[in-house]
């Protein structure tokens, strides 16, 4: 399998991603799945400045996105899928069973969350799609960095 | 209020503050630069530490990495306020010499920035 990590992270394409987990899973290839940043060249631009010449971006909307995942899993080349919120991951999850282990990378202050790591804030109504999706078979663990310890969601509460 | 040029160094970790106090250190000018952390942020909430950072004066911001959340943090804000430039890559070398010039315009600051900043870098042997 070579769609090597669905993470959720708001800071998007940045260097935990692109360096951290880029070198540790040898990914060659970026999904930034985010419905906004898919139709805005703007936002497009800035986060192909932080990739580097030896992978490659796309950017794609959810649905299309959960398309595509079947084609990830038997690529020859590594993938890493990035999402900027748990209920666009949620969705993906959804509408592509085959996503079976999530990553909780970078989830910050927002009005309503409450902390749970130092990385990672969520309110309940959050908390309560990730517990639904992991009793439907999703292995869902806070990891922001490869060194750390991935903290199973029921540590989250 | 002044409109003498601000610089603004944003990084990751504690790498901003590290470095504005040895421009401090250096210089002895230490109202020239503000620090900005992007620990525990998403990119709206560093938008919104850089804003109060950079308040209504003219600035330069320094940035750590040439990509990540830092350098999209400020790329969001310069896309809406002039009377600011971006640096990617930042060195102790350009902070120092920035803090002599900020009768500048902000892009003039930020091109000689890059410039001194690039030729600082040197492979010794």
């Amino acid at each position: 399998m070579t769609l090597s990590l669905v993470r959720v992270d708001d800071r998007l394409i940045h260097g935990q991603v692109v360096v951290g987990w880029g070198h540790a899973l040898g990914a060659k290839h970026l999904v930034l799945v985010d419905d906004e940043v898919s139709t805005n060249e703007w936002e497009r631009d800035i986060h192909r400045v932080g990739v580097p010449p030896d992978m490659t971006i796309e950017f794609l909307s959810v649905e299309h996105a959960a398309r595509r995942v079947p084609e990830w899993q038997v690529s020859a080349s590594r993938t890493i899928v990035v999402l900027g919120e748990i209920t666009a991951a949620v969705r993906l999850c959804e509408l592509a069973p085959q996503v079976k282990r999530l990553n909780l990378g970078g989830v910050h202050q927002a009005p309503g969350r409450r902390q749970r790591l130092p990385y990672v804030f969520m309110t309940d109504t959050e908390a309560g799609a990730l517990a639904a999706l992991a009793a439907r078979g999703v292995d869902i663990t806070a990891q922001d960095v490869p060194t750390a310890r991935a903290v199973p969601l029921k540590e989250l509460a | 209020m002044s409109d003498e040029l601000q610089g603004i160094v944003v990084s990751h970790a504690q790498l901003a503050e590290a470095m504005v106090a040895a421009v401090g250190e250096i210089t002895g000018q230490r109202d020239a630069l503000v620090p900005v952390s992007n620990e525990g942020c998403s990119r709206a909430l560093l938008t919104g530490r850089l804003s109060e950072a950079i308040g209504a004066r003219p600035a330069v911001v320094f940035v750590d990495l040439p990509g990540g959340s830092c350098l999209q943090a400020a790329l969001a804000y310069l896309r809406s306020h002039r009377d600011v430039a971006v640096v990617a890559g930042v060195n102790l070398a350009m902070l120092v010499d920035f803090v002599y010039h900020r009768d500048l315009t902000p892009t003039g600051a930020a091109q000689r920035a890059g410039e001194v900043g690039g030729r600082a870098v040197r492979v010794v042997e």
